[in-house]
């Protein structure tokens, strides 16, 4: 610092740095990873996941989100709001309580943990007695009431979790009470479930696990009734007259036991084993719920037939007539109904179900109870995801043309709005309107509105259509039998199965003017699409592109390249391939770009590139870049567990060879052989401890994968001489060579006629062989040059062709600035000889000040593989900023990184989630909400109804606003794109040539 | 010598009259002595001049104590037109047969040269050992120990000279532990050690590391902190010119400072190791001579020798452009064709001064078959540079 006072210019250039930059990780998009837990709070509106790691993450309206992380790196079992309140408990896998509350500050709310406690048994008592096994928050919101292991209930005061002994509720009280006909006196076994009378708060419920239920009065503090079950028990629910009790079993069945009498009888049981006849699973939670008029609604979840269907995850809902098993694709971790009217006492509105891999909520006042669209938590992974492709400031035709797309793709959603609806989203408007795409293993593109704190499914894109796949034609949604038992009904979309790993996608990009997109997949298929409104049947002619082109010696043995449909396959609206090339061999393909101006696709594998005319659909250049002494680019996907096996026969034969060598050494001697014998354990013992050794070497030409094209850029610029511009074809190799071909493009009016031809025109090998994993060209004024047609879209500056143009190649190890035409290096940055660390991720980001609105900077945003980002400036290469970003063993989160054009980024911090993260201090987006505590105080709970006066927070402006945010956030940016077209138009002095006018009109028509 | 052809002294002030000999033949001409030009042009009018256009050559001029030394370089080139009086006489040879050895008292030793008898020298010079200067070409960069003078003496640092040498570097490093004296008493912390050699290897061939030497740096960055992926990836970062600081397992052989250059390092000499070399000058076309004519197979031009190595440490990684069909007027050429590209034109770009890369290109392009037709510009232009030919 004190280096910076003296130069004047240096805390100058400080200060602009700390206006520019500034690392956040602001918000977790998608699905938890590993959900345990589930807990919703009628009052406050809110939904809380806890997660295996120790996550708690609450939801209320879209955009309301509260993150919190145990200290304890322990699962959360259970999660309890407190009724009527802004705290909430979770109990942990160790045995922890832990309290949390939503605390205001300055205006804002956040999650904070106000207090642990963990139950301290009598001494010397095993660990069980104080294991907790049940919980319930007493409506007073003063109590909690926990069952344990060792069969007692134990009353704690909160928040402050005091222990209130006197109350405690022990085995032994309940033992003694418990009457004689009781068939098994023997142990009543842990405390399965605790409930309360809905309408005497003083009593409660518990279930034992052997099976018998206990009604305890707190006040009187001791037992009022007892329910002799004698099955295993699941859970317990009290109706909410109070007239019921439900219990259900492990062996999957359910008993209706009535109550106020004394002690219930034999005959007022109801019992019932829905699926029965044979053995079924048990019924691991059971609620029912009355209905103003008509039949109450029975759910619970389990209590499948155990032979037939003992692998279905089922939660059935039954309502009169109506019977349904809801079968989830995965395991079922919770669920709850919300329900209608002013105190969340009315009709059951919609069920919510938590299970492994998603959230489903089923509208149950719809005919046909259909799953209503999550607006968050979304299952990112419902096929895996094998890339991620990010559009900044998507221009609202497009963006509402896909929306449409995405909207007749979802018309099997219900029409209901979000039921969960707490807290208020107090967050700006999103500044632009974003895109993310996913591609998946599956073959789909899933399209998402990135724009805000809620990650928005807005379309999928699947490309299997185009080709022949093992594949059931018929959707599994819908493939329920008529008068099939159970009534099984399909919900959720999480589908891990692939039909066909070759479909999967590696590479996306979309131009966000032209509508143009381009998907290429693993077995080097590269499909180009355009948006379309009308569904439209249409062949797709296959284009095949060898390029090995003649060279010899190589044989591939990765998998074949896939077969594509001949007769005309019928398109829903939305993006339509009209053009395929397949890469041959069919190898993955390992970068792509798209020009939408020059109408070209270029695309790269590990063994070379080429250029695609999707106009004239033809291709214009192959290029082998194949090492003849590569052998490995050859074996396909196989390789590695080839190589395994190779180094597993290694370590037998190493083994063997040893032993080999004892018996010449052997002579029957009985002391020879035992020192022979130690030396082998020696021998193999330091086999085993030898330490991991890296080997130093140079790079060679002759190592593997050199030819693997890792980056392909296209670029108008000074190639040949410094006075005319030419459109160029840039590529990147493994190897640290860059390939450049001068294109020659017709005049427009002679685009479709004349062929476009490509010319070598450089070749840069870099000295250090370092893979070259980004291309970039500067203009006159040393910013990257804009994409294409963005300056025919009035949305950039035109580039600066006067000045020299220079040209940034990104290596894995330095950052290196040639001047152009004469590719004469400038400057360079050595990132690797200067810390060890190699660039896994790159992109061009404009950082705008957050002091001034008309200063910004362009930079190159950069994910190391020790995980931490970079910025680099433009065009000086110097190394600006640098923060940790991603735990460096996290090896698929660093390669999963994506950036924005404004500074911010995403990752996957598991199969399910991204992380967002900002380095932009201007460019946020990030969760401000605010949750307010009920109005009506805990005291008022006495009548355990909610008093008329209870708050109903939402009005009904605010479920207006969940409706129609997507709206709105269109208009708004609508509006920001007068104002900065305007601008730009102003600023703007240079005439655009007819040729870009024409491309243009091409590009809307 | 045949004195008629002295020019007059009044010309001798501003002009150098110039005497070459190639071989049996002799050319005679003079150049502005205020204007010599640069070597490279000078080279190629000698090419000119002796009609030679193809053929490399070694250039040597007798200075006035009647050494034979060599001109590869616009130093040497103007010291030998500064210190002609009047008469510069040249001894030119085809590389590959060169037989002259430039040095001190090279001239006088070659008896049976013309030269030696018309130039004496006075006895007693011979009774000193001859300094021979040698050609670049027989200098290689080698291995060494250096800042011997500001490194504790329980350090070294190694410079393992990679280039132009089929040789691996061949060395595997490891993690491990060592002891550090701290404050607080003797500390045991992990650090990086050499962990084998490969036979046959450069590191082995120096004898400068050993096995279970702790790596303490890499070119200058300490490694502490560092995992040992982020140091394989540094070293090999560095691979073509790599400084390693070690703390040598066996402390026995330590370079002992100040002490007569004991300690059996023997390896001292180079102790600064970073005397930067006149390293444009260097690049002369004798060095490169080789590589013009091997232009046609890029893997020789990929070993672009010691150039980036001697210039400085930062210029070490020379990037190689390859410019294929290059002009304007050639990407008008039949599409037909792009698959087999002409031969191309190998053009060294980072940084060189410009004088030597031109040097470079003017070796390039005269070996080539097809020199574009550049070449005879240049050579009209040099003759154009006011440069008097008197045949």
């Amino acid at each position: 610092m004190k280096r910076f006072r003296r130069h004047g210019q240096e805390s100058q250039r400080e200060r602009l740095k700390q206006e520019l930059f500034q690392f956040n990780k602001t918000v977790e998009h998608g699905f938890p990873h590993q959900p345990s837990a589930l807990g919703y709070s009628p009052s406050l509106q809110l939904l809380a996941i806890g997660t295996r790691s120790g996550a708690i993450k609450l939801y209320g309206a879209p955009g309301v989100e509260f993150m919190g992380l145990h200290d304890e790196n322990a699962a959360v079992t259970q999660v309890h709001f407190l009724p009527q309140q802004v705290e909430l408990v979770t109990l942990l896998d160790d045995n922890s309580l832990h309290m949390w509350t939503l605390k205001a500050h300055t205006g804002l709310s956040e999650l904070l943990e106000i207090g642990r406690f963990t139950l301290t048994g009598p001494p010397g008592a095993p660990p069980s007695v104080t294991r907790v096994t049940a919980v319930l928050a007493h409506s007073s919101g003063e109590l909690l009431l926990l069952g344990t292991e060792g069969g007692h209930v134990f009353i704690v005061e909160v928040p402050g979790f005091r222990e209130l002994e006197e109350r405690n509720i022990s085995l032994d009280q309940v033992a003694s009470s418990v009457p004689d006909n009781y068939t098994c006196r023997r142990n009543l076994e842990h405390v399965e479930a605790l409930q309360e009378n809905p309408v005497n708060p003083s009593q409660v419920v518990i279930g034992y696990g052997r099976g018998l239920m206990v009604v305890w009065d707190l006040k009187k503090q001791r037992a009022i009734q007892h329910i002799p079950g004698t099955q295993q028990l699941e859970s317990v629910w009290w109706t909410e007259d109070g007239g019921y009790l439900l219990s259900s079993h492990n062996d999957g069945s359910y008993c209706r036991w009535t109550m106020g009498s004394k002690d219930v009888d034999e005959e007022d049981v109801k019992s019932d084993i829905p699926y029965g006849h044979f053995p079924c699973k048990a019924i691991s939670k059971i609620v029912q719920l009355s209905t103003e008029e008509g039949p109450p609604f029975l759910l619970f979840s389990g209590g499948m037939p155990r032979a037939s269907y003992g692998d279905r995850h089922c939660i059935t809902v039954i309502h009169g007539k109506t019977h349904v098993a809801l079968d989830f694709t995965s395991r079922i971790i919770d669920f709850f109904a919300i329900r209608g009217g002013p105190q969340h006492t009315g009709d059951p509105s919609a069920l919510v179900v938590l299970v492994e891999e998603e959230l489903v909520v089923i509208d149950l006042q719809t005919e046909g109870w259909p799953v209503i669209q999550t607006p968050y938590l979304v299952p990112l992974h419902s096929s895996a995801i094998t890339c991620s492709h990010h559009v900044s400031a998507i221009p609202l035709k497009l963006w509402e043309r896909v929306l449409a797309a995405g909207n007749m793709q979802s018309t099997h959603y219900s029409k209901k709005p979000w039921p969960i609806t707490g807290g208020q989203n107090l967050g700006p408007d999103p500044p632009q309107r974003d895109l993310l795409l996913t591609g998946h293993e599956d073959g789909t593109v899933r399209f998402w509105d990135a724009s805000g704190v809620c990650l928005y499914p807005s379309y999928k894109l699947s490309t299997a259509g185009v080709f022949h796949t093992d594949a059931d034609p018929n959707d599994n949604m819908n493939q329920g039998t008529e008068g099939e038992w159970p009534p099984f009904r399909k919900v959720g979309c999480f589908d891990p199965y692939s039909d066909d790993p070759r479909l999967g996608v590696q590479k996306i990009h979309l131009c966000k003017y032209s509508g143009y997109l381009t998907v290429a997949g693993t077995a080097g298929q590269i499909l180009v699409l355009e948006l379309n409104d009308e569904a439209a049947e249409q062949t797709v002619e296959a284009k095949v592109v060898d390029l090995l082109q003649g060279q010899e010696g190589f044989r591939w043995k990765g998998h074949t390249q896939l077969d594509v449909r001949e007769e005309p396959v019928l398109f829903p609206p939305g993006f339509q391939p009209f053009a395929l090339v397949q890469c041959q061999p069919p190898a993955v393909v390992t970068a792509l770009t798209l020009h939408s101006e020059w109408k070209l696709v270029a695309f790269g594998t590990s063994h070379g590139f080429g250029l695609y005319d999707y106009q004239q659909k033809n291709n214009v250049l192959i290029k082998c870049t194949l090492n003849p002494s590569d052998q490995l680019a050859m074996e396909g996907p196989l390789s590695r567990v080839k190589s395994i096996k190779k180094s597993l026969r290694q370590s037998f034969r190493r083994i063997r060879r040893s032993r080999v060598s004892l018996r010449k050494h052997h002579v029957n001697n009985a002391a020879k052989l035992q020192d022979a014998n130690a030396r082998l354990e020696a021998e193999l013992a330091e086999m085993e401890i030898a330490p991991v050794q890296r080997k130093i070497e140079a790079r060679s030409s002759d190592d593997s994968f050199t030819g693997l094209v890792r980056t392909i850029y296209f670029a108008d610029t000074f190639l040949a001489d410094s006075s005319h511009n030419t459109p160029s074809l840039w590529a990147g190799t493994n190897g640290g060579c860059v390939f450049a071909y001068m294109l020659r493009l017709p005049a427009a009016e002679r685009r479709a006629d004349e062929p476009v031809t490509a010319q070598p025109a450089k070749e840069i090998q870099l000295m250090h062989r370092a893979p070259v994993v980004g291309i970039l060209v500067l203009d006159g004024h040393g910013a990257p040059l804009p994409e294409p047609l963005e300056v025919a879209h009035d949305l950039a500056r035109s580039p600066d062709m006067q000045g020299s143009h220079h040209l940034v190649v990104i290596s894995e190890e330095q950052f290196k600035v040639f001047g152009l035409p004469k590719v004469s290096a400038k400057t360079k940055l050595k990132l690797t000889a200067m810390d060890g660390s190699r660039v896994r991720r790159v992109g061009v980001a404009w950082f705008g000040s957050s002091r001034s609105e008309d200063y910004g900077e362009s930079g190159l945003v950069v994910l190391t593989n020790q995980g931490d980002v970079h910025v680099v400036s433009l065009p000086t290469v110097k190394m600006q900023v640098h923060y940790p970003c991603v735990r460096r063993e996290d090896v698929s989160g660093i390669a999963s990184c994506v950036f924005t054009k404004h500074g911010q980024g995403f990752y996957l911090i598991s199969p399910s989630e991204f992380e967002r993260f900002s380095l932009s201090a201007r460019c946020l987006v990030e969760p401000r909400c605010l949750v307010e505590a009920p109005t009506d105080s805990s005291t008022q709970r006495g009548s355990l109804l909610d008093g008329a006066s209870s708050a109903h927070r939402i009005t009904k402006q605010e479920s207006e606003d969940a409706e129609s945010a997507a709206r709105r956030v269109m208009e708004h940016a609508l509006l920001n794109d007068e104002q900065v077209l305007q601008e730009i138009q102003k600023s703007l002095e240079g005439d655009h040539t007819s040729f870009l006018e024409n491309n243009v009109k091409n590009a809307v028509a | 010598m045949n004195k008629t052809h002295r020019v007059p002294s009044n010309r001798s002030l501003s002009t150098v009259e110039v005497k070459s000999k190639f071989g049996a033949e002799f050319r005679r001409f003079s150049l502005e002595r205020s204007k010599p030009g640069r070597f490279d042009e000078f080279y190629g009018l000698l090419q000119h001049v002796h009609h030679i256009p193809n053929v490399e050559l070694l250039v040597g001029y007798a200075d006035v104590h009647g050494d034979l030394l060599p001109i590869n370089n616009d130093d040497n080139y103007h010291k030998a037109i500064s210190t002609a009086s009047p008469l510069l006489r040249l001894f030119l040879q085809r590389k590959e047969e060169a037989d002259y050895t430039f040095g001190t008292n090279s001239l006088t030793r070659k008896k049976n040269t013309v030269l030696s008898a018309v130039l004496l020298r006075p006895d007693a010079t011979r009774k000193k050992p001859p300094v021979i200067i040698s050609l670049p070409r027989d200098f290689r960069p080698v291995s060494s120990i250096i800042d011997v003078d500001i490194l504790p003496e329980t350090h070294r640092r190694v410079r393992l000279y990679k280039h132009g040498q089929e040789k691996p570097l061949g060395f595997y490093i490891r993690d491990g532990s060592s002891v550090r004296v701290t404050p607080q008493g003797l500390e045991k912390v992990p650090g990086i050690f050499i962990s084998r050699m490969v036979p046959g290897g450069l590191a082995e061939s120096t004898g400068l590391l050993a096995v279970n030497d702790e790596v303490l740096e890499v070119n200058g960055i300490e490694v502490v902190g560092k995992s040992l992926d982020q140091v394989t990836d540094m070293m090999i970062a560095n691979s073509h010119n790599l400084i390693i600081t070690v703390k040598p397992a066996n402390q026995r052989n330590n370079v002992v400072r100040g002490g007569g250059g004991g300690g059996g390092g023997g390896t001292a000499s180079g102790s600064s190791g970073r005397s930067s070399d006149s390293g444009a000058s260097y690049y002369g076309y004798s060095s490169h001579g080789g590589v013009g004519a091997a232009a046609p197979a890029p893997s020789h031009i990929i070993q672009n020798f010691p150039v980036g190595e001697l210039e400085s440490e930062e210029e070490d990684d020379e990037d190689l452009v390859i410019e294929v069909g290059g002009e304007a007027e050639s990407a008008g050429r039949d599409p037909a064709d792009y698959g087999m590209p002409s031969l191309p034109r190998y053009e060294p770009h980072l940084n060189l001064r410009t004088p030597s890369a031109l040097s470079v290109n003017g070796a390039a392009l005269a070996s080539g078959s097809s020199g574009p037709p550049n070449r005879a510009a240049e050579m009209r232009s040099l003759e154009e540079d006011g440069t008097v030919i008197t045949l």
